[in-house]
């Protein structure tokens, strides 16, 4: 199957378990929520499909490839990239070099070849550059290009991440409450990027988020999450309206 | 006199930089405070030994070939060692560091052809003399100089201009988004180890004909701590310029005062700075934003 496939996923650690049979589909081209209360392990299942750690059972394709089998510095190479819930950026850095470090796959150039300056050097260099100015003039950055992360507000951190993202050339992307923190302005601006993304550069997304005016605008189907488990998965309203979950994120006052 | 002064101190001052540097290297990529610097500069002086001395190698290819071993041994220390300790607790690290110098010392002391005893091998700037300046300067330093003066120069384009330099640096700064851009942090980890010994493998090499070549010269390496902490301890400029003034200190604090403050003036220094500019001279304050 063309896409992901998540098959009864589990990881337990120091007796909790975070995620316990989990089980979903993302078709290639769609777009993915997974909703549920604090704590439910959504990061979790993030961490496990980049191999930040390494699920107790249970299995993960995407495109047809076991992402298990991959160490964490190889998912780049499927393809797949990911931003973090508290921002994982280059701190001394600058917005455009954060975004060019997402071009790192992209190079193939030899310490020989970098040490003599050959053409072929330069041409990579160059095109990876333009490619990170791309996205950077895309995501309306280009006033913060040269300032470093460490002088930046957290609202720009966050489209700075999902810029470096985009440099991967992802073909999968993971966002992680991409609108945390962010006002109603700009998650507006981050609903449209979301949708873009998917439409015109045919990017098949999965997203984790708290805001369900964003998750209701932008995802095609929802997982709603609690203590590990699936609680159900579906249509946004419908999920929205399934008595478990509004149960889990009330505590249980009205179920 | 104080033209010479100054040149002793340099160049002694040129050999604690570069001790520092893979000293500060390792523990900006890695966090490990590697005690065992020193002796992996006392293993560069006895692969030179070897090759240059032993096996008649010429000088120059002899360095080369010394070095190159010495950061091999690097390399393989991370591989085999420490990356297995990375996440400990950093007592039991530094446990590890200091041990693993232990171990050294001991298996240069058995090994045929090295053992115990100072021992030197011929270098072509023995005892010959240039004058700069109108001045007579001994060779040996002035080479001491002019390497380090050129491998800084490298070590700046190598994290300027190479991917490899970048790529360390992305893993030093955060490990998580360097992984996910595709480095293999621990690859990389161990390419900084190989090139922080392979500069302490220099300045083994260009210490030999000073100090002699046995077992405990590596004590001379543990001058590059307060060389290091004075430049601020996660600073390459910082411990280039820290080896240097402590190499200054050495020499002049030896010449007007004596041999007994020679020795502890390095760590005078180190208290003072500490006492007054906690960070070091071109330190950053730390601080992990959450």
């Amino acid at each position: 199957m063309q896409g992901l496939e998540v098959r009864h996923l589990s990881m337990s650690f120091g007796g909790i378990h975070a995620v316990r049979d989990v089980s979903f589909e993302v078709p290639a081209g769609s777009i993915f929520s997974i909703i549920g209360p604090n704590g439910a392990g959504k990061t979790t299942i993030f961490n496990l499909l980049t191999r930040v750690a390494t699920p107790s059972g249970g299995e993960v394709l995407f495109d047809g490839t076991n992402l298990l089998g991959l160490r964490q510095n190889q998912i780049a190479r499927r393809g797949i990239a990911r931003t973090f819930q508290n921002l994982e950026l280059f701190q001394d850095a600058t917005v455009v070099e954060n975004v060019l470090a997402g071009r790192h796959i992209n190079f193939s150039t030899s310490i020989w070849q970098e040490a003599l300056g050959v053409a072929e050097t330069r041409r990579q260099e160059d095109a990876n550059r333009a490619e990170a100015d791309r996205i950077v003039d895309y995501l309306g950055l280009r006033r913060f290009r040269d300032t470093p992360i460490a002088y930046l507000p957290y609202g720009i951190c966050k489209i700075v991440e999902l810029g470096r993202a985009l440099a991967v050339k992802p073909r999968l992307l993971l966002l992680d409450e991409p609108a945390a923190g962010l006002n109603a302005t700009e998650t507006q601006r981050m609903a449209h990027w979301i949708r873009d993304i998917n439409t015109s550069l045919n990017v098949t997304v999965v997203l984790i988020e708290h805001d369900m005016r964003l998750v209701e605008e932008v995802s095609h189907r929802v997982l709603a999450m609690e203590s590990g488990r699936v609680l159900t998965v579906g249509e946004p309203q419908e999920v929205q309206r399934h008595p478990e979950v509004i149960a889990a994120y009330l505590g249980g006052v009205i179920a | 006199m104080i033209a010479e002064l100054l040149l002793n101190g340099i160049a002694l001052g040129c050999v604690y930089s570069l001790i520092a540097l893979g000293f500060v290297l390792i523990f900006k990529a890695t966090g490990i405070v590697n005690f065992a610097q020193g002796d992996i500069m006392m293993l560069g002086s006895f692969f030179g030994l070897t090759t240059i001395g032993l096996w008649g190698m010429p000088y120059l290819l002899g360095f080369v070939c010394a070095v190159l071993a010495t950061a091999v041994c690097g390399y393989l220390f991370n591989r085999l060692l420490l990356q297995h300790v990375v996440g400990r607790p950093e007592f039991q690290i530094i446990m590890v560091t200091i041990g693993l110098g232990y171990i050294l010392r001991t298996i240069a002391g058995v090994v045929p052809g090295w053992g115990s005893l100072p021992q030197r091998f011929a270098t072509p700037f023995d005892g010959k003399v240039d004058v700069v300046f109108g001045m007579p300067v001994s060779q040996e330093r002035l080479v001491i100089v002019l390497v380090t003066a050129g491998l800084m120069v490298l070590l700046f384009l190598f994290f300027r201009f190479t991917r490899v330099g970048i790529a360390m640096q992305a893993a030093s700064q955060n490990k998580t988004a360097a992984t996910l851009v595709g480095i293999s942090v621990p690859g990389v980890n161990s390419l900084v180890w190989a090139l922080g010994a392979g500069m302490a493998g220099v300045a083994g090499i260009l210490i030999a004909p000073i100090t002699f070549v046995y077992p405990g010269v590596g004590y001379v390496g543990l001058l590059a701590f307060p060389a290091a902490v004075l430049g601020g301890f996660g600073s390459l400029p910082g411990a280039f310029v820290g080896g240097i003034v402590i190499g200054l200190l050495e020499v002049f604090s030896g010449f007007y005062l004596s041999e007994w403050v020679r020795n502890a003036a390095p760590y005078m220094a180190l208290l003072a700075v500490l006492f007054i500019r906690p960070s070091g001279l071109f330190g950053v304050r730390l601080q992990k934003k959450v």
